[in-house]
């Protein structure tokens, strides 16, 4: 059940990446989430008119609490950026349809910049004994590497410019992962298309299944409004607000 | 200020419970928003955009964000007529509220055709678009040549036996040339105004932010040119007006009445605030308690221009 509620900010942290972390109350839709990939849309201020939509990064149904880790990137997320712990939020909430985990499942979870915040929700409440493999564009955006370090048994990094980790991109270590270990039960992967790309083709040439997180330009968030279009691989559109934000890998029409 | 006026308004005989409709496009088929209220509050739906057949829409991005506004180039993506009437027309009947079919054709026959099936099926009412922006065939085409919007109309009314209501584009030089064409084409209501084309560029890729590059601009930034559009046309017709165009509050609603509409359509509010809608009844229902209005319908046309 999708709600909306005005809820107070409990916890406003800004990281050394540069990112923001916002916990807040979450008037029971924490205990509404059913699975991590999910988002919340949030009014940002009287100056923007359309929310924008927040991967949530981790919840607590039992404390009533939502978190979620976002960059200042824009008129809305910097109004978001800025709120003090105390202030409300409007928040509509949990929207979307998220990663698909059995509880006994084990993941490889994959991560890229801003992507990173939805994989530690993975990592917490869905399956045991992942592997996260995290990628960002240089060390110092480098982010909540103690939460998945504490959630996962390993945590493998990439940045773009070889200052933390491997010097590449993502994919070559999601290939060395499963190459040592094959037993994964699926890849669940977050970030920018071309990295969704490269990994779920990765995830493919091993014959896992793969799951990647879409992001699309996006209006009302529960899918009236149609904008939010994502190309199926059958030539049809589907919506990332309802249908999504969570794909089946193969679902997706990687060339458009 | 003792009585709670009556909010009952009248659409070309349509009886609404209160003057409160949903802009089509904006609401879906009303099963989203429908999670978070009873739909049965609203005085009537203006369904997502139907065409004969079933549309994919455009490519995204299909919006972008402007000042007080919101750009977009959906496309009319929608199932199709048939397949509203198998599966979402039953939906919406679980409610007390008007159903108004919105149709787009690529024909004059298409309109026609529509007109019947939706008719057979039980709608309430048909507004047809002459007026979207975002598609090539059809749609504004019709929508900015007075002889073509009264063909179309014409043809909509001989296969209509619910009333016709016509969707007005603002994208012309003058509204109340095409409004006197569709009345005289026999159309028993008109609806405006759908959105203004724009376009908004990103400086750095020097790219549009829409695929199609331009797209429909709604939201609150359009509230003035609605009033004013609304107002000519009730000026230079007699038909009832469906008045819609930025509107989020009940002051908002009460403006575009005064200037002639019968009742109000809301769309983009949404988006940020489910419970626009809502908020708007109860905000329009205040202003005429606080003029001391018997009924809202009052308000109709009561502007006092200069």
């Amino acid at each position: 059940m999708t709600v909306e509620q005005h809820c107070t900010i409990l916890e406003v942290t800004h990281l050394s990446s540069g990112a923001v972390s916002i916990t807040f109350e979450s008037k029971g839709m924490a205990a509404q989430i059913t699975h991590p990939g999910q988002f919340v849309h949030v009014k940002c201020g009287e100056d923007t008119l359309l929310r924008r939509p927040i991967s949530i990064c981790n919840w607590s149904a039992e404390r009533d609490l939502i978190r979620m880790v976002f960059e200042d990137r824009g008129k809305g997320t910097h109004w978001l950026s800025q709120r003090s712990v105390g202030e409300t939020l409007d928040v509509l909430g949990p929207l979307g349809h998220g990663f698909q985990m059995d509880p006994h499942g084990r993941y490889l979870l994959v991560g890229g910049g801003i992507g990173v915040p939805p994989m530690l929700g993975c990592a917490v409440h869905g399956g045991e004994a992942h592997t996260a493999i995290l990628g960002f564009r240089s060390g110092n955006h480098a982010m909540l590497l103690e939460d998945f370090s504490k959630a996962c048994t390993g945590v493998r990094l990439a940045t773009d410019d070889g200052s933390l980790g491997h010097h590449g991109f993502v994919d070559a270590l999601v290939r060395q992962e499963l190459t040592d270990n094959p037993a994964y039960t699926a890849v669940l992967a977050c970030g920018p298309k071309p990295m969704l790309r490269s990994v779920a083709k990765v995830a493919s040439e091993f014959g896992i299944p793969c799951q990647v997180s879409m992001e699309e330009r996006m209006g009302c968030g529960v899918g009236a409004c149609l904008v939010c279009a994502c190309k199926t691989a059958d030539g049809h559109y589907r919506h990332a607000c309802k249908d999504g934000p969570v794909f089946p890998a193969e679902e997706v029409d990687w060339n458009e | 200020m003792s009585n709670t006026p009556s909010m009952a308004v009248e659409l070309a005989g349509v009886a609404l419970k209160n003057p409160i409709v949903v802009a089509s496009g904006t609401f879906g088929f009303g099963r989203e928003y429908g999670q978070f209220y009873d739909l049965s509050q609203l005085g009537g739906i203006c369904v997502k955009g139907l065409t004969a057949a079933p549309r994919e829409g455009n490519p995204p991005p299909r919006i972008a964000e402007t000042p007080m506004g919101i750009l977009n180039s959906v496309g009319l993506q929608n199932p199709g007529v048939d397949a509203f009437i198998a599966h979402d027309l039953p939906f919406l009947r679980q409610y007390d509220l008007k159903v108004i079919a919105n149709i787009s054709g690529n024909t004059p026959e298409e309109y026609g055709q529509m007109c019947e099936k939706l008719s057979a099926a039980g709608v309430d009412m048909i507004e047809v678009n002459i007026s979207c922006p975002n598609v090539k065939a059809g749609g504004l085409a019709y929508g900015t040549k007075p002889e073509l919007a009264a063909e179309v109309t014409e043809v909509a009314k001989r296969h209509a036996t619910v009333p016709v209501m016509v969707k007005l584009s603002p994208n012309v030089t003058d509204v109340t040339e095409i409004a006197r064409a569709v009345a005289d084409a026999g159309a028993d209501a008109l609806s405006l105004i759908n959105t203004l084309r724009g376009m908004r560029i990103d400086v750095n890729t020097r790219r549009p932010i829409l695929k199609m590059n331009t797209g429909g601009l709604s939201g609150p930034a359009v509230l003035p040119v609605a009033v004013r559009m609304v107002w000519e046309v009730a000026n230079a017709v007699s038909l009832p007006i469906l008045g819609m165009g930025g509107v989020s509050t009940g002051e908002d609603a009460a403006q575009l009445m005064l200037a002639g509409a019968s009742a109000v359509a809301v769309g983009t509010a949404c988006f940020a605030d489910p419970f626009t809608p809502l908020k708007v009844r109860d905000g329009l229902c205040e202003i005429a308690a606080s003029q001391g209005l018997e009924r809202v319908s009052q308000l109709t046309g009561g502007v006092r221009p200069w």
